[in-house]
């Protein structure tokens, strides 16, 4: 049994703005043990990236209120104070962000911004500090690491910046890696570096990783775990076999279903989930995905809770739909020919 | 470097070389500017004009008059004694005009420099003080500050504070305008100062605060600082090191431009209101007496700061600022 790392239990983040609260992220539960990779996934607004944000308190601010607990090596990271929270920033648990062109400040070095990290939660000289960044740089797959440790980030190349974030994240040893759709703004090619990058490194640092994506495509890839949310939810939750090829949720059918296949007859035209996401200040009652979903039915009123209803223990998920009439009616809703009512 | 320097000066003398001619043209065209006229005092006989043309050569077809006008402007800057005719002097009170600027270099000097560093300092400070306490009522109050700095002209508030601190009190504490220089008396070349260092800071201090207050708003918002902060770094880590650091990169730019307005004679209200006699009220004088020389001279004067300081900016830019770095 692998060690424990995160808890996340009931975790919810409201945002109060001029136009009235915002649910960002309403209930999510998850575990992370040494050695997991968790796929996050959903669509923009749907709270993956405000989870993220919050393990390490980064959404912490006077309009924000929290729920639930965030268990990490036996303490509630979201009671922690901001004095506390900051020797786990960067040093048990790092981040790595979405868009490499801007996560780096522009006036330092690379190197410099490594060695910021290292001398931050370490007792390490700064040319100690220099020459681990310079290391750092060579595992993450830059070319002469010696020389490139003194550039600045505009002499990098996007997939180059993204490989420097990921030394920074790495400085420390972290335990668990958060990486907020580290793969988005990168080439096709370099995207599948990166992935495979990410998951040699967490073998060879021995930490876990939670990986947040709107793209199926990038955690099928190395997620052993995913979930699916929508509307600050967690509409689904298994193991990635279970999740790709016994889908429950009808958002999650729609997901499968924009993603382009090669092995499938083409469709006149890629599918889309119709609508839009809801409101995250005014939401629907009941199921959330309800507006939006083909297959909503008079009991999807109330909200159906977050479960177990197939035969793998560790699938859980969120529709009123039976088990049956969710085999029958997926391949259709995946294909793209069911339409909502 | 050299490349640099080399373009720069070229730069500079089609600057000056421009700006030279223009004044020149305008003074022309201008109605009233006749210097003969002017010269000539009350009631003088047509002959009397025409003599003073013909002295002062200003007969001569205009790029003739243009280029004198340069040779002794140039010949000012020379050392050694010069010949009567080379001197560039005034047509109203026949000063050499090169000498009456040197004059006012040290005071205007003393002005600017004081006045600069105080509202660099205060304005980077105000500026941070209130970027990071944002929306609270200390913000509010120093924005309104700000506000009433930036809004307050300095003919009002020079007269108002030389009235209120220095002539109406039975025991002023600051004495009542002028210069005392610094190699005479520095401590009452500080108090002279006093007054004009801070009604000159005051717009400049309340105008850069409000800048650096949006640009470090604006850069606290940047992914980079969100990097910081999810690396662990202390707040005033990420404020001095992320932030501001970032934020004074424009402000470099503002100050070089203002810093060589001020000292190139653009502190004329103050200098005139404080009687300083610096460059600056030379500048007032001159310009009241449409008095070509001397204008010509304070313009060529602070059309070089502002070139100078110009070069200056884009210098320190660039090692600021490694994206603009020639590699």
């Amino acid at each position: 049994m692998a060690e424990r790392l995160l808890d996340v239990k009931g975790l919810k983040v409201r945002f109060a703005t001029e136009d009235g609260i915002v649910h960002a992220v309403d209930g999510v539960d998850f575990e992370l043990d040494r050695g997991d990779v968790l796929g996050i996934v959903g669509e923009s607004g749907s709270g993956k990236s405000v989870t993220a944000m919050t393990l390490l308190g980064l959404t912490r601010d006077k309009n924000t209120r929290f729920e639930g607990e965030v268990i990490y090596k036996g303490q509630n990271l979201l009671d922690l104070p901001e004095s506390r929270l900051r020797d786990v920033r960067g040093n048990e648990i790092a981040m790595i962000f979405q868009d490499p062109m801007t996560s780096l400040n522009p006036v330092y070095t690379v190197g410099d911004q490594i060695v910021e990290a290292i001398v931050t939660h370490e007792q390490a000289t700064k040319r100690e500090a220099k020459r681990r960044a310079a290391e750092l740089l060579r595992q993450v797959g830059i070319p002469n690491p010696q020389q490139r440790v003194d550039d600045y980030p505009h002499q990098f190349s996007g997939g180059m910046r993204q490989r420097a974030m990921i030394a920074m994240a790495l400085s420390c040893n972290p335990d668990v890696l958060i990486a907020d759709e580290p793969t988005t703004a990168l080439d096709v090619t370099i995207q599948a570096q990166i992935l495979e990058l990410l998951d040699r490194l967490r073998e060879d640092f021995d930490s876990a990783v939670i990986l947040i994506t709107h793209d199926l495509g990038v955690v099928a890839e190395v997620a052993n775990d995913i979930i699916v949310m929508y509307a600050g939810r967690v509409v689904e939750h298994g193991p990635k076999r279970q999740l790709f090829y016994d889908p429950q949720h009808p958002y999650t059918w729609g997901l499968l279903g924009s993603i382009p296949r090669l092995d499938r007859p083409k469709p006149k035209k890629l599918h889309s989930i119709e609508g839009m996401p809801p409101s995250l200040i005014n939401l629907p009652s009941g199921c959330k995905f309800r507006p939006r979903c083909p297959h909503a039915f008079d009991k999807c009123e109330e909200e159906p809770e977050l479960k177990n209803r197939v035969e793998d223990r560790e699938h859980l998920d969120r529709c009123w739909l039976s088990v049956d009439d969710k085999r029958r009616l997926r391949d259709t809703t995946i294909a793209g020919e069911a339409r909502v009512a | 470097m050299v490349p640099f320097i080399i373009r720069r000066l070229i730069g500079m003398v089609a600057v000056l070389f421009g700006v030279s001619v223009l004044v020149f043209i305008v003074f022309i065209l201008l109605p009233g500017g006749d210097p003969a006229e002017r010269m000539a005092g009350k009631n003088p006989t047509p002959q009397n004009i025409v003599n003073i043309r013909e002295k002062w050569g200003f007969d001569r077809p205009f790029y003739v008059q243009y280029v004198k006008m340069m040779q002794k402007a140039g010949t000012g800057l020379l050392p050694g004694p010069h010949g009567e005719y080379d001197i560039l002097r005034s047509f109203d009170t026949r000063q050499d005009v090169v000498h009456e600027i040197k004059k006012g270099i040290p005071a205007t000097f003393s002005l600017c420099i004081g006045a600069g560093i105080i509202w660099l300092v205060f304005g980077i400070l105000v500026g941070v003080f209130s970027a990071v306490k944002a929306g609270r009522w200390s913000d509010r109050l120093i924005t309104t500050f700000a506000l009433i700095g930036v809004s307050m002209p300095v003919f009002w508030l020079g007269l108002v504070l030389r009235y209120f601190l220095a002539e109406k009190p039975a025991h002023p504490r600051f004495p009542d305008g002028g210069y005392v220089p610094l190699t005479t008396d520095p401590a009452e070349w500080a108090l002279h100062l006093i007054l004009p260092w801070f009604c000159l800071s005051v717009l400049f201090i309340g105008f850069y605060g409000r800048v650096l207050r949006s640009n470090m708003l604006d850069t606290m918002n940047e992914d980079y600082v969100r990097t910081a902060r999810a690396k662990g770094l202390r707040s005033n880590q990420i404020l001095m090191r992320h932030v501001l650091r970032n934020s004074l990169i424009p402000i470099v730019s503002l100050f070089g431009l203002d810093f060589a307005a001020v000292l190139g004679g653009g502190a004329i209200l103050t200098e005139t209101v404080f009687d300083l006699k610096g460059v600056g009220w030379y500048a007032a004088q001159s310009v009241g007496g449409l008095d070509l020389p001397p204008i010509m001279g304070v313009t060529l004067y602070g059309s070089f700061f502002i070139v100078l300081f110009s070069a200056l900016v884009d210098f320190f830019y660039a090692y600021l600022d490694p994206r603009i770095r020639p590699t």
